[in-house]
């Protein structure tokens, strides 16, 4: 029955797009941490999204989920600033701020959100039609 | 006249299968939205009814028992969408949009089989009982 492997591949969305949700609320919650070095200041992350490939391979198998193939750091440049007044300053006063974007992690955030809405109602659509289906021939 | 199950079903059972398989398809679209370089795909009712009816397969034929069974890989009643944009800057062609409504439309025709199906089976039974 390939109905119900709707609901792993709308299972694997799912948790796909709760990991991007997380690391988008990481970078939401740490947008304002400084540091006193470029080293230890926080960078932004993001989630890298794969098709699952054993399952694109496997003859007869047209229904792929998705793989957090895993988490990567943002190379945008981090933001100086020159506050010598701040605890955390370096011996030229600057201190520095991680490259998260804060409007672009909203975006994000709705774009996963809306997502994986859309991955619930195919779950619950897939679970319509199979209920639909197991009630088959039972009325008179 | 006997009650043969095969022609009293007619080719509803096998466009049920064929709407359960599209299902799959397009859930698998969907679930891959935010994947870079994720090409959309979808069946070709047409041929994926004439497969499921006449019960052929493009599997490769073998002229000796030492071949290597020559799989389809992909069946060959999938095939890729064409993109409505033609780049979307990640190399992704599915448009949820489409796909959504896809699927929702692929799931009332599957009811509308399951219906027909259901109205057959009822007919049967009343013949059975002799009502």
């Amino acid at each position: 029955m390939s109905l119900f492997r709707v609901f792993d591949v709308a299972g694997s969305a799912m948790s796909a797009q709760s990991v991007r949700l997380n690391t988008t609320a990481s970078n939401l919650a740490n947008a304002n941490s400084v540091s006193s070095s470029a080293n230890e200041t926080y960078k932004a992350r993001y989630p890298v999204f794969q098709a699952q490939l054993d399952q694109a391979n496997a003859a007869q198998n047209e229904a792929v989920g998705v793989n957090v193939a895993g988490i990567v750091e943002s190379d945008a440049p981090l933001v100086n600033e020159f506050n010598p007044n701040h605890p955390l300053a370096d011996e030229n006063g600057y201190v520095y701020r991680p490259n998260v974007n804060v409007m672009e992690e909203m975006a994000n955030m709705i774009s996963a959100s809306r997502s994986y809405q859309t991955n619930v109602q195919i779950a619950d659509s897939a679970k319509k039609m199979l209920n639909k289906t197991l009630a088959l021939g039972q009325g008179t | 006249m006997a009650i043969n199950f095969d022609n009293a079903l007619g080719i509803h059972q096998y466009s049920v299968g064929v709407r359960e398989r599209r299902a799959e398809v397009l859930a698998s679209n969907i679930a891959n939205a935010d994947t870079p370089g994720f090409k959309a795909k979808d069946l070709s009712f047409k041929d994926a009814l004439a497969s499921a009816t006449q019960g052929t397969s493009f599997n490769l034929s073998k002229t000796s028992e030492r071949h290597i069974s020559g799989g389809r890989g992909i069946a060959s009643d999938v095939q890729f969408r064409v993109p409505n944009q033609p780049d979307t800057g990640d190399g992704n062609t599915v448009d949820v949009q489409t796909e959504r409504a896809s699927f929702m439309q692929n799931s009332m025709e599957y009811q509308a089989s399951l219906s027909f199906l259901s109205s057959k089976i009822s007919t049967m039974r009343k013949a059975i009982k002799g009502q």
